[in-house]
């Protein structure tokens, strides 16, 4: 170590440069080689949904590994074909319940979280606790009891399913508060302490002053809200009964069952991308957010 | 304003005090039985007399409406639901229709229902026992204060303060609001479910059974659930959590100090290739692997094109290669996540540690451990714990892609099943609810004990404000 000290020093003083300019560029070619290998893991079953979104061979279990023959006319069916399934309706009803989990289940989360890390009361250890054991409950134990109360409400039947769906995403969110109340944690307290003596309340602290510095792990809580719905196909199929309530997710899974497979096997997969293109565009314009504010809750 | 910790006369000897620590206020429950007068005594029964006899007028008002909902909700169905949920549970004996495995209900009245109004009606009454206490304690506040300062808040005042001093009061209303209906209720739901003969064959007329549905999953009885089912699951999923947890935690940080580090170029470029795969739902993907990993599937035929293999490799028809490859393919979907989670808080790390780590010679090892390790781990500490329960409870991956197979026959769980995919398959499969709630409590059981042990012992659990 005291050795490796001494060559750095020597560095400065332009003696060992080479040997620490090859050891960087080493770093360097390893590092961008192990990056494109992994790249490519990760890329290639995307491009594979891809292409075989245009295969002209609908059947699934193809001799190729890629398709041979492209054609448009799978996303042609996807939204014109509406006897078996109305795949546009279900996209549209998946992107509002989308839009609204991913309102509340951010302000749950920042509330929970700003009471969590900055307010302190008697109730704060046992709910954090309570929270904590909460959450190791398999969450599949309780679908049955969800269903049964959601038609307690009378929110099974019809388009009310939507109005359930979005219950059920968002309700519980606000136990998904560790993460942000980590984050504000490491927010130095002098911020709050100065705005108060400047007259603000703790709603005001909470809004002025946390809220902006919090905006990275929003981005990322607003990402895992609007991701939910489209992800979550047990819930929505124990919710909707009726084709004409499924949401994407439930779709999609219906054109790999045995039923379906053998014509829509391709269509699956360009269902696949196009319910991909609101959460990438989605996620590019949150990304931008995301890194310019990344650098540290509070810098300097 | 008055607010909770200013009220406090100091107490004689001082016990060492947190910086958590919140002084109990004058006005408790047992302060009000001693000191109270006749108007709080009389609000014991009827709600906010005290606060209406303060001039608390809405307050005392919205109290009294509490109570008398409550009533009217008792007398017009809850008194009738718990009584039949004690006494007589009985369901109709009518043949009950499923659907995904739900029952379906229709006219008669199932046991599944008089179970969850039953529950519903307890889970409310406790509420009110809870509210019972919130009101005696507002009834000898507004004495106290107007003992002691001439006149008790008005409800402006109570707004404004809920606004500050108070804020968690308002600001928790509506996200613990929704925890208790969607989360709590449907628990204590399910769990009671554990102690019913609620199965296949008494979809409609059941009792309490006690502890026997637990006994039939730790004994040796010779039927689908016993225990040596049980504990080989319970292993692989243990097995399968520590894997996924750390596996993904530790190369998705390796990879995010890759693109972090200075000389890296294109960082945004990389990130975006690996934030690509989270732009496709989890579970599109999963099941195009469980497609393309069949033994017909894209992968198979790939490498049997190349020559590589003669028959097809068999990802999930053999135990161990079918565990391996959940493991590899739950990598596959983690990995961009974690790199997502760690690259802030990696760039949060202050930099002046790192460069009195340069002065002092430090190679990129001994800054790892040193100065990136302990400061992950502080504060990914609470992510590391939601992880690990998130994969015991990971259905998807596991229900998506293998589907608990390989199964050997005439079992009930498959090689790769998890406790929670046990459970769905016995539920939603089999309706054996009281068998599948029993393997949830174990599900949980084990999670607590493990993450409980982690927490505590963590950094951030025991010292909150550290990096501050």
């Amino acid at each position: 170590m005291s050795r490796k000290s001494n060559s750095e020093y020597s560095d400065k003083a332009g003696k060992g440069l080479h040997n620490a300019h090859t050891r960087r560029v080493v770093a360097d070619v390893l590092s961008y080689v192990l990056l494109t290998v992994l790249g490519i893991i990760w890329v290639m079953p995307i491009v594979w949904v891809l292409l075989e979104s245009f295969n002209a061979n609908t059947s699934p279990y193809q001799p190729t590994f890629f398709p041979t023959e492209y054609t448009l006319n799978n996303y042609n069916m996807l939204f014109t074909d509406k006897t078996i399934m109305d795949f546009g309706q279900m996209f549209l009803r998946t992107f509002i319940i989308a839009c609204f989990v991913c309102v509340i289940s951010v302000t749950f989360v920042l509330l929970v979280a700003y009471c969590m890390s900055r307010m302190r009361f008697r109730f704060r250890k046992p709910f954090m606790n309570i929270v904590l054991v909460l959450g190791m409950f398999p969450g599949i134990m309780s679908v049955v009891a969800i269903y049964f109360i959601l038609k307690a409400m009378n929110l099974t039947s019809g388009n009310m399913t939507v109005i359930a769906l979005i219950l059920v995403y968002s309700a519980g969110t606000g136990a998904g508060f560790y993460m942000m109340k980590g984050y504000m944690d490491t927010i130095p307290n002098s911020l709050d302490e100065a705005a108060m003596l400047d007259g603000c309340t703790r709603w005001q602290v909470f809004t002025k002053i946390i809220l902006p510095i919090c905006r990275p792990m929003i981005v990322y809580q607003a990402i895992t809200g609007f991701l939910t719905p489209w992800l979550d196909f047990v819930m929505a199929k124990a919710i909707c009964r009726t084709q004409d309530q499924w949401t994407v997710a439930l779709g999609l899974w219906n054109m790999l069952q045995k039923e379906y497979i053998q014509n829509f096997y391709a269509r699956f997969a360009a269902a696949a991308v196009v319910v991909s293109v609101p959460i990438a565009i989605l996620f590019m314009v949150m990304q931008r957010f995301y890194q310019e504010s990344m650098s540290g809750s509070v810098k300097g | 304003m008055a607010t909770t910790s200013k009220q406090v006369e100091p107490k004689k000897r001082k016990k060492k005090v947190s910086a958590d620590y919140v002084a109990p206020a004058p006005w408790t429950v047992k302060n009000a039985c001693k000191h109270g007068d006749i108007l709080t005594k009389i609000s014991f029964v009827i709600f906010g007399v005290s606060n209406l006899a303060r001039k608390q007028i809405v307050k005392g008002i919205l109290l009294l409406a509490v109570e008398a909902l409550y009533v009217l909700y008792m007398v017009t169905t809850g008194a009738t639901a718990i009584d039949k949920l004690i006494n007589g549970l009985y369901g109709t004996k009518a043949e009950q229709v499923f659907v995904n495995g739900l029952p379906v209900q229709s006219q008669e009245e199932y046991s599944v229902t008089i179970l969850l109004y039953g529950v519903a009606a307890f889970f409310f009454t406790v509420c009110f026992v809870w509210f019972w206490t919130v009101n005696v304690r507002s009834a000898y506040k507004a004495q106290y204060l107007k003992e002691t300062q001439g006149r008790a808040p008005g409800f402006l005042d109570d707004i404004l303060d809920l606004k500050d001093g108070r804020a968690y009061v308002s600001m928790l209303f509506l996200p613990i609001l929704g925890i208790l209906i969607f989360t709590i209720l449907p628990l204590i739901f399910m769990i009671s479910m554990a102690f019913t003969s609620y199965d296949s064959g008494h979809s409609s007329h059941f009792r309490w059974v006690g502890l026997a549905n637990f006994k039939t999953v730790l004994s040796d009885n010779g039927g689908q659930v016993n225990i040596h089912q049980f504990m080989s699951v319970l292993a692989w999923t243990l097995i399968w959590a520590f894997f996924a947890t750390f596996l993904n935690y530790f190369l998705g940080m390796f990879i995010a100090m890759v693109i972090n580090r200075k000389t890296t170029k294109f960082k945004n470029f990389w990130r975006g290739v690996f934030s690509l795969s989270i732009a496709v739902p989890q579970f599109v993907s999963l099941l195009v692997m469980h497609s393309m990993l069949q033994p017909e599937g894209a992968i198979n035929r790939l490498l049997r094109s190349w020559g590589w293999i003669q028959g097809s490799l068999p990802f999930f028809t053999n135990a161990t290669w079918a565990r391996v490859t959940v493991i590899v393919i739950n990598l596959w979907v983690g990995i961009p996540f974690t790199i997502m989670q760690v690259t802030g808080i990696l760039q949060n790390i202050p930099t002046d540690l790192y460069e009195a780590a340069d002065l002092d010679g430090a190679n990129w090892w001994q800054k790892f451990r040193n100065i990136t390790m302990p400061y992950m781990i502080f504060v990914t500490t609470p992510y590391l714990i939601t992880t690990f329960t998130g994969n015991v409870n990971n259905f998807n991956v596991i229900y998506l892609l293998s589907g608990g197979d390989p199964t050997p026959v005439g079992a009930s769980a498959g090689k790769t099943d998890l406790l929670i995919t046990w459970l769905y398959k016995l539920t939603v499969d089999k309706y054996d609810y009281n068998i599948g709630a029993v393997i949830g409590i174990f599900t949980f059981i084990v999670l607590a004990v493990v993450s409980l042990l982690t927490y505590r012992n963590s950094g951030s659990y025991k010292n909150e404000e550290g990096f501050r």
